[in-house]
């Protein structure tokens, strides 16, 4: 499973004249931080997007690339004096390997805590062999 | 108004003035920003966003995933302490990681208001992912008006 920055692609990171970002607006968004771990099913993948409630968060797969797109709908009160995390949205993508299987995808969100389900497609499922004695 | 002692607040300045920079030669994020690392940043952690009126100061920590039951807010001549601990996931074992982001452990978080507030009716809630505490700045703290007399 890889990772997706913006000018990550084909797209040499000297060139940042021409690159063009996953996404176009012209917004800044935060990065959420992830945990991945394997299990015997699939992968999960769990990311902190505190202030999210489940409306706010646009999650999807496309050509391989799973992307995590969550609205900030939480405005900073007008009489700010100390600002050290900055309500903006949270976006993110992955590329996702074959051994996925894109349509098993879940996700749950608790307390501002994503987590997402990418189970492993049937073949790529560990089996034991069994041994048959005569 | 609000001193919260960093040692690394001066790196942090210097920090957060690359970022500025690099943010204006690649407005749409380039180089991503990531947040939410306690024990492993000299950032505070949680995060917290302040805000006051006339009435009250209200601070949101931004700390998703956490037992609210492992929070300890409170409040002792005018410093504000939030406590607690972001726990591991359950069951997974560290060869099973791809990537580890989130780091855990315990923290502990101080902040020394300037002000007296109302210790007996600070209020905190915690809701996705925020924790909010509402602290009613104390009588003594709001303005009063005095009136002239004129003789």
């Amino acid at each position: 499973m890889a990772e997706n920055t913006v000018n990550s692609g084909n797209v040499p990171a000297r060139s940042e004249q021409t690159l063009t970002p996953a996404t176009r607006e012209r917004s800044r968004f935060l990065s959420p931080a992830v945990d991945i771990y394997e299990e015997a099913e699939g992968l999960v993948v769990v990311a902190d997007v505190p202030g999210l409630t489940r409306d706010d968060l646009d999650i999807n797969v496309e050509d391989k690339v799973l992307t995590l797109h969550g609205k900030m709908a939480a405005k900073s009160e007008a009489s700010l004096i100390s600002e050290e995390f900055e309500l903006v949205d949270y976006f993110r993508q992955f590329t996702l390997s074959d051994r996925v299987d894109t349509s098993k995808i879940s996700a749950t969100l608790d307390q501002g805590v994503l987590t997402l389900k990418l189970p492993k497609v049937e073949h790529a499922k560990p089996k034991r062999i069994e041994i048959k004695t005569r | 108004m609000y001193a919260n002692w960093n040692p690394f607040g001066e790196l942090d300045l210097l920090r957060q003035g690359i970022d500025d920079l690099f943010a204006n030669i690649w407005p749409t994020g380039y180089g991503r920003r990531s947040v939410f690392l306690p024990g492993r940043s000299a950032r505070g952690y949680p995060l917290l966003n302040i805000a006051a009126d006339d009435d009250e100061v209200i601070v949101n920590a931004f700390a998703p995933g956490l037992d609210p039951k492992s929070l300890e807010v409170s409040v002792e001549r005018n410093v504000l302490t939030i406590a607690g601990e972001k726990k591991p996931l359950p069951g997974v074992k560290p060869e099973q990681y791809h990537r580890n982001e989130r780091a855990t452990g315990k923290f502990i978080r101080k902040l020394q208001l300037d002000l007296e507030v109302d210790e007996e009716k600070v209020q905190a809630h915690y809701e996705n992912g925020i924790l909010t505490i509402v602290l009613p700045k104390s009588e003594v703290a709001l303005p009063r008006k005095i009136d002239i007399l004129v003789k």
